[in-house]
């Protein structure tokens, strides 16, 4: 018997393969749309395990530097003769290789990746030239100094590790050590550590681990976009599912009828949803990867621009992750026919479908107050929320909240418009619209959603977007910026300069720890260019000068933020100097905090900084024949040298690439709501002919039934759009007060754009108007024999 | 990555383990060579050799605590060099490494330190004598009376030494030659030391007294290409004499002693004279290694058995070997200690 179920039950799909083909499309792309960016996030958090691996920051204890002070070889040997097992580490960055050197012999096991079966010459990488290890990809990204260059796949993305010493040469950093790991297994009769380096302190594990922490806002980012596509994914299936089912109520029926047990007919129904469900699975988990294969350069491209985070640029297969693909394609089936198969198995042996109850008004009323209470919640998060969590918990609560509410505002709204109505067809009409509310009301949830992301992120970044070009025409205000090679041509340099230059503007800078926050100190001279240009979020009178009197500094809105620093509040630069803050600047695209003091009191801290890179002011029209002078006169490389325009453009387009995976991942999504809409309009076509069929028998014409399904599927759109782009405006508020705050460290500026938004609602109405137009064609051209048949017996 | 082969790796300039323990039979490239005739000269020569590949300062004590229990105790620092100089930062060629270790009867406490030289982390200064690896240390005012620190994750020691007799040159004035091809090293030794002082340990603190012995060797290839290890004995007699004996293993293996009277006369013996067989194995980290030994010396009438304190006493370092005290039976009785390399699994 079981054969004959199976045969039965498959028949359905062979008469409907579109059916089918939609239920697998819908389950393969929400699964694609999960694991693609499941994958992501995989590889991402690989390349920061690896990188911390490198460091052992993830792993063991540290010392480090408290505010403005450094670790010197001496504080070093002082620590190993007090007992201390400590192993010295420094990094620093060769164009966009992350450098990091360290003491092979001192080291605790499990970090760097250095094998010896590998080519390691132990001699030569302590000795000598040195080595350098790195992946092939960035060994060729190292400039050449003399050292070995030894290939190896296990260092840490776009990252070169070396021995401490040569580290310390290339990187100019003489006998400076970044910190100190500490081996977890420390001898007896150590020495008191305030007795031996009072400067030191000692960071905890996790605390080492900035990349991760850091990232992490961007990855929950990803995984809430994640699964939104997966919901949005799954009403399709929900609706192909509900199609399916209302469609074989007779097939059941008639099974039933013929003596099939209801629960094995239940388990084979569940089998094959469970077979489809793998199938479509593998199919997305396959397309997900190739998602992400595609997306990852750019998701790479960002984290290195917003976090200076390294990771692979190319994807790994992960078993765990294929197996994730599976389970949630499984239980996303599972989630989408549990309804159906639950009113399947409640269905009575003879009854015929009558899918939607018709008393719908306690639900509306149940949903509207679980909206309110979420929507009250995300109110209750904003006040007293604190941290990224509480940030996207108010995003969650918000969008929820909002989806919920639209199926009782929409049918209060129809309500309200259908006591305006006067003559019969325009009433049948409002009230046949408000009887598909429910059918309808999973996909215009979908919708609301979808446009609502649509609006938030895009009102997000194009405000970014705005405020950062802003921002750059502030900063990069010299006209030419030059890079020397070593302190003999930083003089050449500046002789050139100094006859064919309006001005020179030394950029000095020293990597410190600032309110135990890594941060650079930053020197700037007092020049107009500075105080014409900068924009201030606070500052006190006179700043420019109280700054070029050396009588405080200025920090970035980072450090105002993580280190709630404010005006006046002390900033340790060193033993014994601690200046206030004059004055908090926007400084977006940073990870790092930043502090400023004025050229000379930067020379006098740091006497060993000698400055190598230069702002240059200059006549436009000049700009060609310093170059070539410098070129010629200085022997300044062609790459050394780079003016405005091209630094503006190539900020801009590591900005436009940072947002690329959000923009795809939002066109994805509306998309895939429109997607939803057809599914459940087809299912509704189906479920709609005992309401349709007494008013064509009154009179109405097929085309115009179909016009006006046609028109309600707009007018249903038009109003899911309306009440998005409320939605979508709070998103965008809470992206940009909210979770960029905590997430980066800034504030920005939230700016509106109309024509933006109108575009998108229209965008809306002809995906619903797309969505709706098959059915209604089909309606157009029903046989009249199928609508007579109402009459004539129960489907 | 596993440290320890990447050390072991470092500090034998090539990874050629085949070719003698711990790299030790490797050519000397352009190291000085020991050569017969040089006179020691004290106390430079306490001091380090930088232009020699390989060195050692290596400190055995026999102890005991108050209720008559029997300790051992080792403090060694390694030179290693890279290429034949010393200098000033992280690329001085000069490597060191510090091994520590106390035995009981039950237990065997080891530790290991690895330094660069050039920044002041390890070194040896002659005069007044000081030997250092981070907080280890061998020092003093000349090198008769030291005090000698070491601590571990799980053990300290802080013990005083005095020396009661002379320095012994073995070999021809302190030129002993290792294999018949004529490999040889600077070695003189310091076996007078009356010890007391303190042990740590996890349940507490013991005070000791006892014995110690001072080796000093230096050389750029010690060994031959095809000798694998050594059995090296350092034997205290109750009646005050002593013996240094050591074979080295190879396609022939190659002996040489040291017969030290109680009052200091040094008398050297040539291959052949010194034999030492094993009478037992015991299994350690994977290896059989021979931990009672059958010792015959004609030429002093010794025909004793040498029987380890604790045959656990392995050194699980970077370069792995067997290190420990023993006790002697027979015809002459009295404590010592035995190390034992090159027993590979």
């Amino acid at each position: 018997m079981t054969a004959a179920i199976l045969h039965a039950l498959a028949s359905h799909w062979w008469r409907n393969p579109l059916q089918l083909i939609t239920l697998l499309a819908g389950l393969t792309l929400a699964t694609a749309l999960w694991s693609g960016v499941q994958a992501i996030n995989a590889e991402a958090r690989a390349s920061y395990d690896a990188a911390a691996a490198t460091l052992g920051e993830g792993q063991f204890l540290q010392l480090a530097p408290r505010d403005g002070a450094v670790i010197d070889h001496a504080t070093y040997v002082a620590l190993r003769r007090a007992g201390w097992l400590v192993s010295p580490v420094i990094e620093g960055r060769l164009g966009q290789v992350r450098l990091v050197g360290l003491e092979p012999l001192t080291a605790p096991g499990g970090i760097g990746p250095v094998d010896p079966q590998g080519g390691a010459d132990l001699g030569r990488f302590l000795a000598g030239e040195g080595q350098i290890f790195a992946r092939a990809e960035t060994l060729v990204q190292l400039p050449t100094t003399g050292a070995q260059h030894v290939e190896n796949p296990d260092v840490a993305p776009n990252t070169a590790i070396t021995d401490i010493g040569l580290a310390q040469r290339i990187l100019g950093r003489g006998d400076e050590i970044d910190q100190l790991i500490l081996s977890p297994d420390q001898p007896l009769n150590r020495r008191p550590l305030e007795e031996v380096a009072p400067d030191l302190m000692q960071i905890a594990p996790q605390d080492g681990s900035d990349v991760a922490r850091l990232t992490d806002s961007f990855h929950l980012n990803l995984t809430a976009f994640g699964l939104l596509s997966f919901a949005v994914g799954l009403f399709i299936v929900h609706g192909a599912i509900g199609l399916a089912f209302e469609q074989r109520r007779s097939v059941v029926r008639t099974l039933r009828a013929l003596g099939a047990p209801l629960a094995r007919l239940i388990a084979l129904m569940a089998v094959e949803l469970g077979l489809l469900a793998l199938m479509a699975g593998g199919i997305g988990v396959a397309l997900g990867y190739v998602m992400a294969a595609a997306l990852m350069p750019d998701v790479a491209a960002s984290l290195r621009g917003l976090y200076g985070a390294d990771v692979s640029g190319q994807l790994t297969l992960r078993p765990a992750w294929w197996l994730s693909g599976f389970a949630i394609a499984l239980g996303g089936t599972a989630v989408a026919a549990g309804g159906a198969l639950w009113s399947l198995a409640r269905m009575p042996l003879l009854a015929g479908g009558q899918a939607w109850a018709a008393g719908m008004s306690r639900r509306w009323t149940v949903q509207a107050a679980l909206s309110l209470t979420l929507l009250v919640l995300s109110g209750a998060f904003v006040i007293w929320g604190k941290g990224l969590l509480a940030g996207f918990g108010m995003l969650g609560a918000l969008l929820v909240g909002g989806a919920l509410a639209l199926p009782p505002l929409l049918v209060a709204l129809i309500a309200a418009v259908a006591t305006r109505a006067k003559t019969p067809v325009p009433q049948w009409f409002w009230a046949d619209t408000r009887q598909q509310v429910p059918g309808l009301s999973l996909a215009l949830m979908a919708l609301l959603l979808a446009m609502a992301a649509n609006v938030g992120v895009s009102t997000m970044v194009s405000s970014f977007r705005l405020t950062f070009t802003g921002f750059l025409d502030q900063r990069l205000a010299s006209e030419l910026y030059v890079t020397a090679a070593d302190s003999a041509q930083a003089d050449a340099i500046l002789a050139v300069a100094s006859s064919q230059a309006d001005a020179v503007l030394p950029l000095m800078n020293v990597d410190r720890t600032i309110a135990a926050l890594p941060a650079q100190i930053y020197a700037a001279r007092d020049h107009a260019t500075y105080r014409d240009n900068w924009r201030f979020l606070r500052s006190v009178p006179d700043v420019w000068q109280r700054l070029a009197q050396g009588e405080g500094v200025l920090i970035n809105e980072q450090l105002f933020r993580r280190a709630k620093l404010d005006l006046g509040s002390p900033v340790r630069l060193g033993t014994g100097i601690t200046l206030p803050v004059l004055g908090v600047y926007g400084d977006y695209g940073n990870p790092l905090g930043q502090v400023i003091v004025t050229e000379s009191l930067f020379r006098s801290l740091f006497p060993d900084v000698i400055a190598l890179r230069f702002g240059l002011r200059v006549d436009p029209d000049q700009i060609e024949a310093l170059r070539i002078n410098l070129r010629e006169m200085a022997g300044v490389a062609e790459s050394a040298m780079i003016d405005q325009a091209s630094i503006k453009a190539l900020s801009l387009s590591v900005f436009e690439r940072t947002f690329a995976v959000t923009a795809a991942l939002n066109v994805l999504t509306l998309a895939v709501a429109g997607f939803a809409i057809l599914m459940s309009l087809l299912t509704l076509a189906a479920m709609r002919l005992p309401q349709l069929a007494p008013v064509w028998a009154l009179g109405l014409t097929r085309r115009g039934l179909a016009v006006m399904d046609l028109l309600r599927a707009v007018v249903l759109a038009l109003l899911t759009a309306v009440m998005a782009l409320p939605l979508g405006l709070a998103l965008a508020w809470a992206l940009l007060a909210v979770v960029n705050v905590e997430a980066f460290g800034w504030r920005l500026p939230m700016y509106f754009f109309p024509l933006d938004y109108l575009r998108l609602v229209g965008l809306a109405l002809m995906a619903a108007a797309f969505a709706a137009a098959w059915p209604a064609w089909r309606l157009s051209r029903i046989p009249p024999a199928q609508l007579l048949g109402v009459f004539r017996h129960e489907r | 990555m596993n440290v320890k082969a990447f050390v072991a790796l470092l500090l034998l300039p090539l990874a050629a383990m085949a070719q003698g323990f711990a790299g030790l039979g490797t050519d000397a490239d352009n190291f000085s060579q020991p050569v017969p005739g040089r006179a020691l000269n004290f106390p430079a020569d306490h001091g380090a050799h930088p232009d020699y590949r390989i060195e050692w300062w290596y400190l055995t004590a026999n102890m005991t605590g108050p209720d008559g229990t029997p300790y051992g105790l080792q403090w060694t620092l390694f030179r290693s060099a890279l290429a034949p100089q010393d200098g000033q930062g992280w690329d001085t060629p000069q490597l060191w490494m510090g091994h520590a270790a106390i035995t009981t009867p039950d237990a065997h406490h080891v530790a290991e330190r690895l330094a660069r030289g050039g920044i002041g982390q390890a070194g040896v200064v002659a005069s007044p004598f000081s030997a250092w690896i981070d907080n280890w240390g061998m020092e003093g005012p000349d090198i008769n009376i030291l005090r000698l620190t070491a601590s571990g994750s799980d053990f300290a020691y802080d013990v005083n030494l005095q020396a009661t007799g002379p320095l012994v040159k073995h070999g021809q004035d302190g030129y002993s030659v290792k294999s018949a091809a004529g490999q040889a090293s600077y070695y003189y030794s310091q076996p007078f030391y009356e010890l007391s002082g303190t042990l740590t340990l996890p349940d507490g603190q013991i005070p000791v007294t006892g014995t110690a012995w001072l080796d000093r060797e230096w050389s750029s290839q010690p060994l031959a290409a095809d000798q694998t290890g050594w059995d090296w004995f350092s034997l205290s007699f109750d009646s005050g004499d002593k013996l240094m004996g050591f074979v080295l293993r190879g396609s022939q293996d190659y002996t040489a002693a040291t017969w030290i009277s109680a009052d200091g006369q040094a008398t050297p013996f040539a291959d052949g004279a010194f034999t030492a067989t094993a009478l037992a194995r015991h299994s350690i980290a994977g290896r059989r290694v021979p931990t009672t030994w059958k010792i015959r010396f004609p030429a002093r009438g010794i025909d004793a058995t040498v029987t380890a304190l604790n045959p656990d006493a392995w050194m699980a370092t970077s370069v792995p070997y067997w290190e420990g005290p023993i006790t002697i039976s027979g015809s002459h009785t009295g404590v010592g200690y035995l190390e034992m390399t090159g027993y590979d699994d």
